[in-house]
């Protein structure tokens, strides 16, 4: 999403969805997910609003829903392609937001060529490195900055090459200098999409997804129905669309479904990404993630090492609002080094630490697994039992010298050691394991303060209630008391390599109460920002490039608005509008609904009465609305910028994307992502069948890793191809939590859902002699684990072009810590990754499926063994 | 409030009215007495820990223990309203199974051992000092990296904003690169 | 009707709270809104403090808990309605079942202990302190909800929250439902909503019916209503449930005339004699 619209982040809150008129729920069972989100899809359902939802099973979600459509998993792209493709070929576009409000106009270089041309590929193609160069895909005539995503890419592919900086965000009167209005040029983004998508007709769509074109057209016409002046639609996914090899591709056809039906900035409209833990989008906006410095600022990377000015030269902007780069980045090197960072000597810049590729989570494994990695945090991760391939990740961490787990309850990650599949098989001895493993008792959210950004951006303060007992600690309380005693023990003199940067970092905190608890209020202080006279700055238009202030995290600047904890505010929500401005806080600037000028006409009038949001008005020359604008609050509609404008200022007054280059929704993107500028249908990387829509297969930019204990499933062209026939697919169910860690421990939630099973439909139940309540093992070249079998309905056999497809469906919960205990789901499935997000292909992959238990001891070594063998899937190292 | 009854005796009070013993008769003092346990408990207002809806949370303390947590109906996202999970997060934060100690393994060890926090605070920085020395990369072909290869870190997204702060800043000084959460995965 | 009767039906129990009688309160359970994600299963064992009921997998779709007992007050049932086909053709049912508190509760009537009273709200509450777990109780319910609570010796079932009404909050299932397919209010009041609820989705959802808002019925009526998408069996629940002391009246008149006729022979007798 970051870069069709401009920021990572839900374009919509969670009580807007109350007012779509029709709501495609994909890639997401919100209904046992969010249950509690879920009563604003009720609201409109019960306001007359059509439900869809698309998803290969018949679940919570399904059963309420006006029409359910199961699809193949990892077919998504082919079905949202083929809407996309309804509403062109049938010109069902809000034209004319389409043409003011996107790139749609923008010409593309003649040098672009399209997988149409290349058989699944696009130009740009670098076999060698498995990866694409940006070049060909560029706007005619300039080249533009992404607003995010290459920030989330392999440093290896070199994108940057051939963008000279010079050339970057040309624009002329606001507008890329090359564009067609009426949309007819052949290399206007429009036609190159219409050409794009024109494969994915509705009989293509059929044969691909297994679905009917009945179903298929159904969907497409709701969507078009409620979409335009008067009525809008919104979308709503979650992990089944980013677990796939394509998930950001998956995401990208959403975005332009939603650009092209003119819903994003729209009540009722937009995307909503449903996140799965409490803070999961606080983790990526102050991001406990290798690539990324807080605000979506990129980590330093050496292949572009240089001093400050070259950093913001490189993944600044020259127009929107990441042309104010240098201002953040300053404000952040000030925040953590102090007074220590000035401007002789580039604000500390040179202490951060480089990035020399790609440090993901997957990656830390497999460096644990080659030795390399010795030390290890696990912070409330249960690893052991929630990552792909978990089984290999147990066999990794007893390479490791030492392990910190910080945790409620002893989880599977804390004893692999002693109790795990590999200590039963023999695979591992506990008396060989030469890890030194440190459980820390974590306290938890009622035993701290602290504030949690939700699924829509919403930063919540909670309070603490009860100390923590014995030894349990917060976070906040280990890693300020950890790096104090590393700063202690280090002393002024130290010959430590790189000791400045430990010497001179802010860490002044002040510690409250008997456990020296740092007060979170402060480090939330420090986030939010002050000025040079130390008073909290109220938003992030107030941030200098000069070191005069200081902020920890841009988008979050004003959370500390006027001295005062944002977060904190609880005005009930009988006292003001359904946005609840006063209810916490939402990044950026308490703009809950996101590019919402786009709410508005290019005139700055609301499309129709029935979707008004924000507006101009024009006596007090200035945007007014149910929310706060995200837009400069006193920009007019007919604003046109000079030529050569940078920053803001560049952005023309009827462009609501604020943070992109030119101020538009890219339905094409030039720059940002790995694998392509448009979507494109590709198999999963395990998948019983060949590719229906190109002849390339899968992802060919996907990040594989053949390698001793993470072998892959033969597809069916090779030989033994057949020994996996079956769709796997995981999921979650309402009553338990990922890996169970926060469940399974919780008698009240272990009764509702006590063992391991499996979904099977009463068709592969038949063929594989399956008995319903009894038990079966599931198998994968990475191993194999029992479950108790569900005979269901629910789950039905696909049929694509004749041959009869089956899936078999698996919760995760399970593992071998808690009050109810089961095989770990995860662990049959292989490490595959997205290249833009390195995220794993959970939501498809193959399987095989045989009745009763799985033989236990020596006896699963050998099963195993000859399970790879006889697939041909034995790696070597 | 309820009257106060006229006769002790529950046979007595049946001749007050309830002549067959099925009402306000039968009552006994302590259902009499009876009434929400959170009527007279101190509210501290939260944010359900789960996932990621953000619903509004009330705890209700009594004599420094949680007694109850439930819905915020103040909240304009929940309305008061919690799934399962978030209707069990006082027994989540009360669970029979959770650890109140720290514990340690040493290497080759064959069972659990105690060891005092301070201790094992001392013992971790130890070891990152350590490792960060011992895996320090100063460059890589030909550029200054100084991070350091040895050590990585997962968790963070059921983190408060504030932790997952310290955390980046923290490992950023220290030059620790991988760094990760559940957001990836 | 008998003096009786009236005497044992839930308007006339609340009556003998004189004037701390309330208005009788009771849920109505929306079938068509509920996702079965069992909140308020969990929400009425945290609030009412009950232990789990064992962990065992039943294969009976999401259902793990099987049925309403002494120590499960709220109950999911799930029904799968596929006949063997395809997806999308077929129904998920799903209904939070509860303590019907009937307007002529069998449990009340037969309890020998006076540990069952009508409350003030005119619900059906079973007092823990005094109750000794004879089990009476859970035979006298038509509907099968009363079960035993073993650890303490008594029976359990819903109160209605009867402490939290005391203090002026909603029971904790209904507040805890995200979907708001549990609505908690007077039942007068509920009872006139579910029917204008059952006509606004005729036509939008197959087999709807109301169960329990008949006051004919053979409990006169429950405080807990019901909309359902199928006949009530199909949720296990019985279609025509019947208070088992509903001829108890008569047996006490024809009682009270053989009674009478004795006392008049004997007397016939003596009077010969």
């Amino acid at each position: 999403m970051g870069t069709s619209f401009g920021r990572g982040g839900a374009t919509t809150f969670q009580q807007d969805l109350q007012n779509a008129d029709c709501l495609l729920i994909m890639g997401s069972n919100m209904a046992e997910n969010h249950p509690v989100g879920f009563q604003w899809v009720m609201e409109a359902r019960e306001r007359g609003a059509t439900i869809i939802h698309v998803d290969p099973r018949f679940t919570r979600t399904s059963a309420v829903a006006d029409i359910h459509v199961p699809i193949r998993p990892g077919s998504d792209i082919a079905f949202l392609g083929g809407i996309i493709n309804y509403v062109l070929q049938n010109e069902r576009d809000f034209r004319e937001y389409v043409v003011n409000y996107t790139n749609a106009s923008v010409l593309i270089g003649e040098e672009y060529e399209d997988t149409e041309n290349l058989e699944g590929l696009f130009s740009g193609w670098v076999k060698d490195r498995n990866g694409y160069t940006f070049n060909s895909w560029q706007y005619d005539g300039t080249n533009v900055h992404g607003a995010s995503g290459q920030r989330e890419s392999q440093e290896s592919l070199a994108k940057y090459q051939g963008l000279n900086p010079q050339e970057m965000s040309k624009l002329e009167a606001g507008m890329p200098p090359k564009i067609d209005r009426t949309l007819k040029h052949p290399r206007c983004v429009y036609q190159i999409l219409k050409r794009h998508f024109a494969r994915y007709t509705p009989d293509m769509v059929a044969r691909t997804c297994g679905i009917s074109e009945e179903d298929f057209t159904k969907v497409a016409e709701a969507l078009c129905e409620n979409s335009g002046r008067e009525r809008t639609s919104a979308m709503c996914y979650a992990v089944a669309w980013t677990h796939h090899t394509t998930g950001v591709q998956i995401i990208r056809s959403a975005a332009i479904l939603q650009l092209l039906l003119g819903n994003i900035g729209r009540p009722g409209g937009g995307i909503q990404a449903l996140r799965g833990h409490s803070s999961i989008q606080g983790s990526t906006d102050i991001p406990t993630l290798f690539n990324l410095l807080p605000g979506y600022l990129n980590m330093p990377q050496a292949q572009k090492f240089g001093p400050l000015a070259k950093y913001i030269e490189d993944e600044g902007g020259k127009t929107g609002y990441w042309g104010n780069m240098d201002t953040y980045i300053t404000s952040l090197l000030k925040a953590w080094y102090g007074d220590h960072a000035t401007a002789d000597n580039d604000f500390c810049f040179a202490l951060l630490p480089r990035l020399t590729g790609d440090h993901s989570a997957y990656r830390s494994i497999l460096g644990m697994q080659d030795g390399a990695v010795k030390g290890y945090f696990a912070v409330g991760e249960n690893l052991a039992v929630g990552s792909a391939n978990s089984s290999l990740h147990r066999k990794a961490m007893a390479n490791l010298d030492w392990l910190v787990v910080r945790d409620f309850s002893e989880t599977e990650t804390a004893s692999f050691w002693y109790d795990s599949p590999e200590i039963e098989s023999g695979d591992l001895k506990t008396e060989a394991i030469g890890t030194e493993v440190f459980f820390m008792p974590a306290a938890s959210h009622t035993e701290k303060n602290g504030s949690y950004t939700n699924t829509q951006r919403l930063l919540q303060w909670h309070h603490k209630a009860v100390d923590p007992q014995g030894d349990a600690r917060s976070e906040l309380w280990f890693y300020y008391h950890l790096g104090k005693r590393i700063r202690e023990k280090l002393g002024d003199d130290t010959t430590e390599p790189y000791a400045d940067a430990i010497k001179f970092l802010t860490w002044d905190y002040h510690t409250e109460g008997p456990l020296d608890e740092p007060s979170a209020d402060d480090v939330l202080r420090e986030i939010s920002g002050w000025d040079a006279e130390g008073k909290a700055l109220n938003g992030y238009d107030k941030l200098k490039a000069d070191g005069s202030t200081r902020c920890g995290c841009w988008i979050y600047c004003g959370v500390y608005k006027d001295e005062q904890n944002q977060a904190a505010n609880r005005k009930p929500r009988a006292e003001q509008n359904w946005v609840a401005a006063e209810w916490g806080w939402a990044w950026p600037a308490n703009r809950h609904l996101l590019y919402n000028r786009a709410s508005a006409d290019p005139d700055g009038k609301p499309w129709s009465e029935r979707k008004k949001y924000v507006w101009w008005d024009e006596e007090k020359s200035q945007w007014a609305g149910y929310d706060t604008p995200d837009f400069e609050k006193t920009k007019r509609p007919d604003y046109v910028p000079p030529d050569g404008a940078r920053r803001e200022a560049a952005i023309a007054g009827t462009h609501p994307f604020i943070m992109q280059d030119d101020g538009l929704g890219w339905l094409f993107v030039p720059n940002g992502i790995v694998d392509g500028p448009l979507p494109t249908h590709y198999e999963p990387s395990e998948s019983p069948i060949g590719n229906p829509v190109y002849p390339q297969q899968s992802n060919p930019g996907a990040q594989r890793f053949p390698r001793e204990w993470n072998p892959s499933n033969p597809s069916p062209s090779e030989s033994h191809g057949d020994d996996f026939p079956f769709i796997l697919t995981t999921y979650r169910l309402t009553e338990h939590h990922t890996s169970g860690a926060m469940t399974r421990t919780v008698p009240q939630l272990s009764e509702l859902q006590p063992e391991m099973f499996c979904e099977v439909s009463p068709e592969l139940a038949k063929l594989r002699g399956l008995e319903h309540g009894r038990w079966a093992t599931i198998v994968t070249t990475r191993t194999a684990i029992e479950a108790r079998v569900m005979v269901t309905g629910r789950l039905r056999p696909l049929q694509l072009n004749g041959k009869t497809l089956h899936t078999v469906g698996v919760p995760y919960h399970w593992g071998r810590k808690g009050l109810v205990t089961g095989d770990s789901a995860n662990d049959l499935l292989p490490i595959v990754l997205d290249p833009n997000v390195h995220i794993q292909e959970d939501k498809a992959s193959t399987c095989n499926i045989l009745p009763g238990r799985r033989p236990r001891g020596r006896a699963f070594h050998e099963f195993m063994e000859k399970v790879r063998s006889d697939a041909g899937a034995e790696v070597t190292p | 409030m309820k009257a106060k009854p006229r006769f002790p005796w529950p046979a007595l009070r049946q001749l007050d009215g309830d002549p067959l013993g099925t009402g306000a008769a039968v009552q006994s003092h302590k259902t009499q007495a009876w009434t929400a346990r959170t009527t007279d408990a101190k509210v501290v207002k939260s944010v359900c820990p789960f996932c990621a809806v953000g619903c509004g949370q009330k705890i209700f303390v009594k004599d420094e223990r949680i007694i109850q947590i439930e819905g915020d109906e103040e909240s304009p996202i929940s309305r008061g309203r919690l799934c399962p999970k978030g209707a069990a997060t006082r027994a989540l934060t009360q669970s029979p199974l959770r650890e109140y100690r720290v514990k340690y393994r040493r290497p080759y060890g064959t069972a659990w051992e105690e060891l005092p926090l301070d201790r094992a605070m001392d013992m971790i920085a130890d070891r990152v000092i350590k490792t960060r020395r011992e895996t320090w990369v100063a460059d890589h072909e030909g550029k200054p990296v100084n991070h350091v290869a040895g050590i990585a870190s997962l968790g963070g997204a059921t983190l408060d904003n504030e932790e997952n702060y310290l955390m980046k800043k923290l490992y950023c000084a220290l030059g620790i690169v991988q760094v990760e959460n559940q957001a990836r995965l | 009707m008998s003096t009786f009767i009236d005497l044992t039906g839930a308007a006339a129990q609340s009556a003998t709270y004189g004037a701390d009688e309330q208005q009788r309160m009771g849920f109505f359970t929306d079938t068509t809104l509920c996702i079965g994600c069992k909140a308020c299963e969990v929400a009425c064992k945290e609030w009412n403090e009950l232990p789990e009921d064992g962990y065992e997998f039943t294969g009976w779709s999401y259902d793990n808990t099987r049925e309403l007992n002494g120590n499960t007050w709220r109950h999911v049932t799930f029904v799968e309605q596929f006949s063997g086909r395809s997806a999308g053709t077929g129904r998920w049912l799903m209904e939070s079942d509860v303590c019907k508190h009937c307007t002529h509760a069998g449990c009340l009537d037969v309890c020998p202990t006076g540990a069952i009273m009508r409350s003030e709200f005119g619900t059906v509450v079973i007092q823990q302190d005094v109750c000794n777990g004879c089990g009476y109780c859970i035979v006298g319910c038509p509907f099968g909800v009363i079960g035993l609570k073993e650890a303490e010796g008594t029976t359990g079932k819903c109160t209605l929250c009867y402490d939290r009404l005391k203090a002026g909050e909603e029971p904790a299932c209904a507040k805890a439902c995200p979907t708001d397919s549990i609505q908690f209010g007077a039942v007068d009041e509920l009872r006139e909503r579910a029917e204008k609820r059952l006509e606004a989705v005729q036509g939008r959802f197959d087999g709807a019916q109301l169960y329990g808002t008949d006051t004919g019925d053979g409990v006169g009526g429950t405080g807990s209503m019901f909309l359902l998408l199928d006949k009530p069996e199909v949720y296990g629940l019985p279609p025509d449930p019947i208070v088992p002391t509903k001829d108890l009246p008569q047996m006490w008149r024809a009682a009270g005339v053989g009674a009478a006729l004795l006392v008049a022979a004997c007397v016939a007798a003596a009077v010969r004699a």
